[in-house]
């Protein structure tokens, strides 16, 4: 066993480091990083521009195949880089992205391969994420919107929702149903393409009045042949070649360490009941809890890399990080609050916000990390299937 | 990076585990909490001839010059089997005569423990309860060539079989408790020491140790005279990880026991795993395990590297015990009606995780440790 880096490793993490130390001071006031850029114009300039110096560098396609313009680097690279991107709150990444390039690498055509893959990796694709449909959330291989072959093309008709960023985007993936409804997820294909006529988009405003989310409204939406990832009827196998390559997720754990930290310099420096909040026996047990789980989250998820570098299916790992995370952060947003008090919940307008109201958003936000990409019990179910070999109720 | 265990490792795992099957069945583990003594002499010899005892221990004393992580795959069997022996009291001193012993005394005590020859049990807390310095009470003064000890430790585990006992003291009564701490060796059967047991949760041969006028060769003493609290933060930073290696033994039974009678307990004509509550109590269990063996192992490693883990001991000792305690919980939740019985081994490892929370620092202590860490 050993727990440290590598030379190259710990060059790498010191390189990107700088950079987001760097971009970290550019960032908007109040900025709390996440999903915060697809919010405001100001934080969506902010996220592009990031976004095309970390492409410019090549670090968009950090673990790709040399020969698709990658950098050949494991998952523990890609993992040092998420974990510093996200502990110092720079949006690096373009939403989706990966999801489209893996599934472009794995089950791509050559030709896809020569088209999509250098237009990703210099970032100049936005996408939006056609999964989810209103009677199809955590149920997915039930989705309803189909896919009609037409000549050269196919025609798309249906409804998603949860469109993360649709508003902002300028390309769509879309997962439609090509076979019949009783074959499920071996009736699916992967559609990419760009965003025209017959898609149009209506805000799903989130709880804290936030424009993150939409609706999508598909009505005859005609994609060539040649957009389609993978074979007709392969599309969950595409969808989930993006899910493998970035497995092991630390954003949240990275994320939320930081958060954790502002939140032990607030106790330091605020008073409360005649004393400095740090010194209540209390709180300091608190902190203290967090400061241990999210040392073993971001310890897990660097396992999980380290299981995935050995070509481990991780399914029932990947899981429970994810449910772990999203669940902590949760906890610390609200435990934030409770411990702020009354202050705990005013937002970021008013100069009596404490962190520019950040917990109390936060607490919001957090809400859907434990729903979005897989629920928690769904990912309970996975660790008790995959992992405990438990049978199907 | 590498968090696999090598091959020796899995290879020492596999023949602990054998072991531990074959002599060490449950039934034993049963008859030796009823025991008095809770020790069979022959199996601790054979288990020095498997070279435990010396696993730690350098070649030149008779030892296999083992490392930390070593001992932790050890431990976690040990804790999977629910071993009654004095083999953790004894490897923790190992750990102190290690660190400060003179090289006299290494060559004297050390190769007799690798042999199994002698047992050492750890004479620190008291009546206070406590793992500070101030809670140490019992004292040494200096008497003719020797000390002369008197005091009361409590939670002695294995006193009843120990041979040797490392003793903590006081011998500085005007200083600050941790510049007045100094650590002997004393014979077990020296006049004025009576052991009297104490009986707790997981009959784990807990004991109080009189020392009444006892009297110690100055030659007795390891390390410096006043200045060794130090080496108690050591031992205990080694001693608690020590003790979440066998916590994780324990958890991993748990969760592997309830799965598999999860799939062979049928009620309501379905087996009890195939229902989601019962899948998701395991599926939190699993997951809160994995993650917290990490915390451990980082702490073990660091040990092992002799680099600075007062932190991590404590970050790993804090959410181990939890978990372990939480993970029991559900355990016997999950058996059911059966689990809550004497016969059942459930309960072995219910009560195992009650004692060892609050050994060498309970949650509490340790987050409170983490907190000034913390700069709180």
């Amino acid at each position: 066993m050993d727990f440290r880096f590598t030379p190259e490793q710990e060059a790498l993490q010191k390189e990107f480091e700088g950079f987001c130390k760097e971009e970290a001071t550019r960032a908007p006031e109040g900025w709390i990083g996440g999903l915060s850029a697809e919010e405001t114009d100001e934080g969506w300039a902010y996220h592009q521009s990031v976004v095309k110096k970390v492409a410019a560098k090549g670090w968009l396609s950090l673990p790709w195949p040399k020969e698709y313009g990658g950098h050949g680097h494991g998952p523990v690279e890609q993992l040092i880089f998420n974990e510093v991107t996200a502990y110092y709150r720079v949006p690096a990444l373009p939403f989706h992205f990966m999801t489209v390039a893996a599934g472009i690498m794995v089950y791509g055509s050559e030709e896809q391969k020569k088209e999509w893959l250098p237009k990703i990796a210099r970032a100049e694709i936005n996408w939006a994420e056609g999964l989810s449909e209103p009677n199809a959330g955590s149920d997915l291989a039930s989705l309803n919107t189909t896919a009609v072959e037409d000549g050269d093309d196919y025609v798309i008709n249906g409804q998603k929702v949860w469109t993360s960023g649709a508003h902002r985007s300028d390309h769509i993936f879309i997962l439609a149903r090509t076979g019949t409804r009783e074959s499920r997820h071996k009736g699916l294909t992967f559609f990419i393409n760009e965003i025209g006529p017959g898609i149009e988009f209506r805000p799903l405003i989130f709880m804290n009045r936030s424009h993150f989310y939409n609706e999508t409204f598909i009505e005859d939406f005609r994609v060539p042949k040649r957009n389609i990832v993978g074979k007709v009827n392969q599309g969950w196998y595409v969808m989930m070649a993006g899910r493998n390559f970035a497995r092991a997720n630390i954003s949240f754990a990275a994320a939320g360490k930081r958060d954790l930290e502002d939140l032990i310099e607030y106790c330091k420096q605020t008073q409360s009941g005649g004393q400095v909040m740090a010194k209540d026996p209390l709180i300091r047990q608190k902190l203290a809890e967090f400061s241990i789980d999210f040392e073993a989250a971001l310890k897990f998820a660097y396992y999980l890399s380290w299981l995935q570098s050995k070509g481990q299916d991780i399914a029932a790992e990947a899981a429970a990080c994810g449910y772990f995370s999203s669940e902590l952060n949760l906890r610390l947003a609200n435990t934030a609050m409770e411990i702020m008090g009354l202050y705990g919940t005013i937002k970021r307008e008013s100069k009596w916000a404490p962190l520019y109201g950040k917990f109390q958003d936060l607490c919001q936000w957090g809400s859907g990390f434990t729903i979005a990409g897989g629920t928690t019990e769904i990912r309970k179910n996975v660790i008790a299937w995959i992992g405990l070999k438990l049978p199907r109720g | 990076m590498n968090f696999d265990f090598t091959e020796e490792q899995e290879i020492l795992r596999k023949m602990a585990r054998d072991f531990l099957t074959k002599e060490f069945p449950k039934t034993l583990v049963r008859e030796m909490e009823e025991d008095t003594t809770g020790f069979r002499p022959d199996i601790w010899k054979k288990m020095a001839e498997l070279g435990w005892m010396g696993l730690i221990i350098p070649e030149e004393y008779g030892g296999s010059s083992g490392s930390f992580l070593d001992l932790m795959v050890l431990l976690e069997e040990i804790g999977q089997g629910c071993l009654v022996s004095p083999f953790f009291s004894t490897v923790i001193c190992t750990s102190v005569l290690l660190d400060i012993a003179n090289e006299e005394q290494k060559k004297e005590f050390l190769p007799r423990i690798a042999s199994g020859e002698k047992i050492f049990a750890l004479a620190l807390t008291e009546p206070s309860a406590s793992y500070d310095a101030s809670g140490i009470e019992t004292t040494a003064t200096q008497k003719n060539d020797g000390y002369q000890i008197n005091g009361v430790k409590l939670f002695v585990n294995d006193a009843q079989v120990a041979d040797y006992f490392i003793c903590v003291t006081k011998t500085n009564l005007s200083s600050t408790p941790e510049e007045g701490i100094t650590i002997f060796l004393v014979d077990a059967n020296t006049e004025g020491i009576k052991v009297i047991p104490l009986p707790t949760i997981a009959d784990d041969k807990q004991n109080e140790v009189v020392f009444e006028d006892v009297i110690v060769p100055k030659g007795n003493m390891l390390g410096r005279l006043n200045g060794e609290w130090q080496a108690v933060e050591r031992l205990l930073n080694f001693a608690s990880t020590a003790k979440c290696a066998e916590m994780i033994g324990g958890a991993d039974w748990t969760v592997e026991s309830c799965v598999a009678y999860a799939k062979e307990r049928v009620q309501f004509g379905k087996p009890i795993g195939s229902f989601g509550i019962i899948q998701h109590y395991l599926a939190e269990m699993w997951a809160d395990i994995s993650h917290t063996k990490r915390l451990v192992y980082h702490a073990g490693w660091l040990l092992e590297q002799g680099l600075p883990c007062a932190k991590e001991a404590a970050m790993a000792k804090a959410r181990m015990s939890d978990v372990y305690k939480r993970c029991t919980r559900m355990g016997v939740q999950i058996f059911g009606g059966i689990g809550t019985t004497r016969e059942h081994d459930m309960g072995l490892y219910y009560r195992r995780a009650r004692q060892a929370l609050p050994l060498f620092g309970s949650p509490d202590l340790c987050r409170e440790k983490i907190a000034k860490e913390l700069g709180l």
